[in-house]
């Protein structure tokens, strides 16, 4: 297990290598810079500016000082759009945000998915069934950026309820809609894998057998069907999660959060070369790692995997 | 005496998107404490959900109509509180696949003391203990240390002794064996059929073998009953069967066992195939395979009728022709 573990975290150094790589080539691929504007620098001072930011360098020098940078000194660079900026102090200030609605959302998500795919499954072609199975399509064909303004709609501008945007340091109110407008459709997904699964697992030989020795019904999904029935949700659950805690760019705009997932979008845009590689970076190791944890409790639900 | 288990007119029908399937269509019978009764028939004739209609375990487009009277009470009207109850304390059942009716996320001690525990009113420990004490009477060696396993740990043959001890946990009166060895080895297969023997033996347990393997039923049963089609063809003490078929199906089935004693003979089959249960003929379900059929069987089903040695048969064609038939044929 530990040396199944180890092994793992040592393979992941040389996938974040190939990811910066690739990120650079895809980076230096697209045109235009950090610097460009409508209206040109003069040569003298753009030369100035790349000089200041090493952009001059060759290529490989530059990938080769961005790996220095981040193992000597954990130094991911300044930003070249937000001035006085680091990337590190960017994400510092973006990443809890995200992390708290995130989380909340996938909590949300797991629990009222599972439950609504369990209980659509053991009432399987009943109201009950369809109601689960409707309502998660419907919410899975209604994108966050559609949901996320009649949320507003009703919750702040007819009921006046909550917030409308803002975070406020995190307060409850200001949670609220973005958790909900974010895990629905994650909600819907697990809904819709917990439901076909469970399924399966009911119509499995094992659980005739436990009901052939007079377990009641609860005992039956509780004990015998959950458990493998999760392990589909289980592999879809690793990267939602990494998804969900790097936030969305929806939300983050339309609420006005102040999380990292608007970064994912205006870097780009922006070619803020540090900031795309650093978003880069945190998305890849969190997807490493929870791809790791997500195999870890496969193991532990399922005994012939040994790790 | 009075029997332990009495079924009557019992049909199950299933609804499918291709119609109404007619699994069983009126299946009688009675068993007596103690008493073996074999169930033989090709695949599909209805055997296996005559049992799983018994104990409600049928699928879920599946229905039972009938009565299945067991002690006095129609299981088929209990609540399933009730029926929970019956299940394993008084009728327990062992299943085909051995490999796949245990559940492979859960340790063998788990599966094995819930039944206890929920049964028995028993406590954990105590019911892990008793759990290994079954294990060891179906001869499972080093029963206390494996009994923390999970079942992909153990082999086809010992996954089946380890249903078989769970099966037994609370002494029921009546256990049904649903194809036991169809999917193991022959040499383990006549160690559980042998295991078998010994529980009905030694616990006095009546067994229902559902099976189309007519080896294991010559040596292991009272009674046979020989269904085709999801009604009865013949029913009768196993040694009256196997003796003196008197149904064409009977007799088709008895000589398509291979004999070893028969160098030079081509081993028979029986000639078409099954019926298709959701269009069975109005008349004998046999009709279109059988050799002694006449055209008016085609429209008129037999009658399910007592024989003067006690037997039941269902077929148009006279005792006699038939035994002529097998005269000629030895």
């Amino acid at each position: 297990m530990l040396s199944f573990i180890l092994r793992r975290l040592l393979v992941a150094v040389p996938t974040i290598l190939i990811l910066i790589v690739i990120s650079f080539i895809l980076m230096f691929a697209a045109p235009g810079g950090p610097f460009n504007s409508e209206k040109p620098l003069p040569a003298a001072v753009m030369a100035n500016i790349e000089s200041r930011y090493g952009l001059d360098q060759p290529y490989v020098v530059q990938i080769f000082n961005y790996v220095w940078n981040i193992v000597a000194h954990f130094d991911f660079g300044p930003s070249f759009k937000y001035r006085d900026q680091t990337v590190t102090g960017l994400i510092a200030q973006g990443f809890p945000v995200t992390l708290t609605y995130g989380f909340w959302a996938f909590l949300v998500a797991v629990v009222v998915g599972v439950a609504l795919g369990v209980l659509a499954a053991i009432r399987h072609n009943t109201w009950l069934d369809y109601l689960a199975t409707g309502s998660a399509i419907g919410a899975s064909v209604l994108p966050n950026f559609v949901l996320a303004p009649i949320l507003v709609l009703v919750f702040t501008l007819w009921l006046g309820w909550l917030p409308g945007g803002g975070w406020n340091g995190g307060q409850w109110q200001y949670v609220v809609l973005p958790v909900i407008a974010l895990a629905t459709t994650y909600l819907a997904a697990i809904a819709r894998i917990t439901r076909s699964s469970m399924l399966e697992v009911m119509n499995s030989n094992f659980i005739r057998t436990a009901r052939a020795k007079g377990l009641p019904m609860s005992r039956i999904i509780l004990r015998h069907a959950l458990k493998p029935a999760m392990l589909p949700v289980l592999s879809y659950l690793g990267p939602a999660f990494v998804a969900m805690i790097t936030g969305s760019v929806v939300i983050d705009v339309f609420f006005s959060t102040g999380g990292i997932g608007q970064y994912f979008v205006n870097s780009a845009l922006n070619r803020d070369y540090s900031v795309i590689m650093g978003v880069t970076i945190l998305v890849g190791v969190l997807t490493i790692l929870f791809n790791l944890v997500v195999d870890i409790l496969y193991a532990w639900i399922d005994p012939k995997i040994r790790l | 005496m009075a029997p332990l288990l009495e079924v009557e007119d019992l049909r199950v029908t299933f609804r499918t998107g291709d119609g109404e399937v007619n699994a069983v269509n009126g299946v009688s019978f009675a068993l007596n404490p103690g008493e073996t009764l074999a169930i033989v028939g090709e695949s599909g004739s209805g055997k296996s959900q005559t049992a799983y209609a018994a104990m409600g375990l049928l699928a879920r487009n599946g229905r039972a109509t009938g009565t299945v009277r067991y002690q006095g009470r129609n299981l088929l009207e209990l609540p399933q509180r009730e029926l929970n109850k019956v299940r394993s304390e008084e009728i327990a059942m062992i299943f085909q696949d051995p490999m796949t009716s245990l559940n492979p996320y859960l340790r063998i001690s788990d599966q094995m003391a819930e039944v206890l525990m929920l049964h028995k009113g028993m406590g954990k420990r105590q019911a892990v203990d008793e759990a290994a004490r079954m294990l060891d009477a179906v001869r499972i060696p080093d029963a206390r240390a494996r009994i923390t396993m999970y079942p992909h740990e153990f082999s086809g043959g010992m996954r089946q002794r380890i249903m078989i001890a769970m099966a037994l946990l609370c002494r029921p009166k009546l256990l049904i064996a649903d194809e036991p060895t169809t999917a193991l080895d022959v040499t383990v297969q006549a160690q559980i059929m042998k295991l078998l023997g010994d529980i009905k033996r030694d616990l006095g347990t009546a067994m229902i073998l559902i099976t189309h393997d007519l080896g294991v039923v010559a040596g292991s049963s009272d009674r046979t009953l020989v269904m085709y089609g999801g009604q009865i063809m013949e029913e009768g003490t196993t040694d009256a069967i196997f003796a003196t078929p008197t149904h064409p199906y009977t007799l088709g089935l008895l000589s398509a066992v291979p004999r070893i004693d028969r160098e030079d003979e081509e081993l028979l089959t029986i000639a078409g195939e099954p019926p298709d249960m959701s269009r069975l003929p109005p008349g004998c379900p046999f009709f279109p395979r059988c050799a002694f059929a006449r055209p008016e069987n085609a429209t008129l089903r037999p009658p399910l009728v007592r024989l003067p040695d006690g037997r039941r048969r269902a077929c148009h064609v006279p005792v006699e022709e038939i035994l002529a038939q097998k005269e000629v044929a030895q």
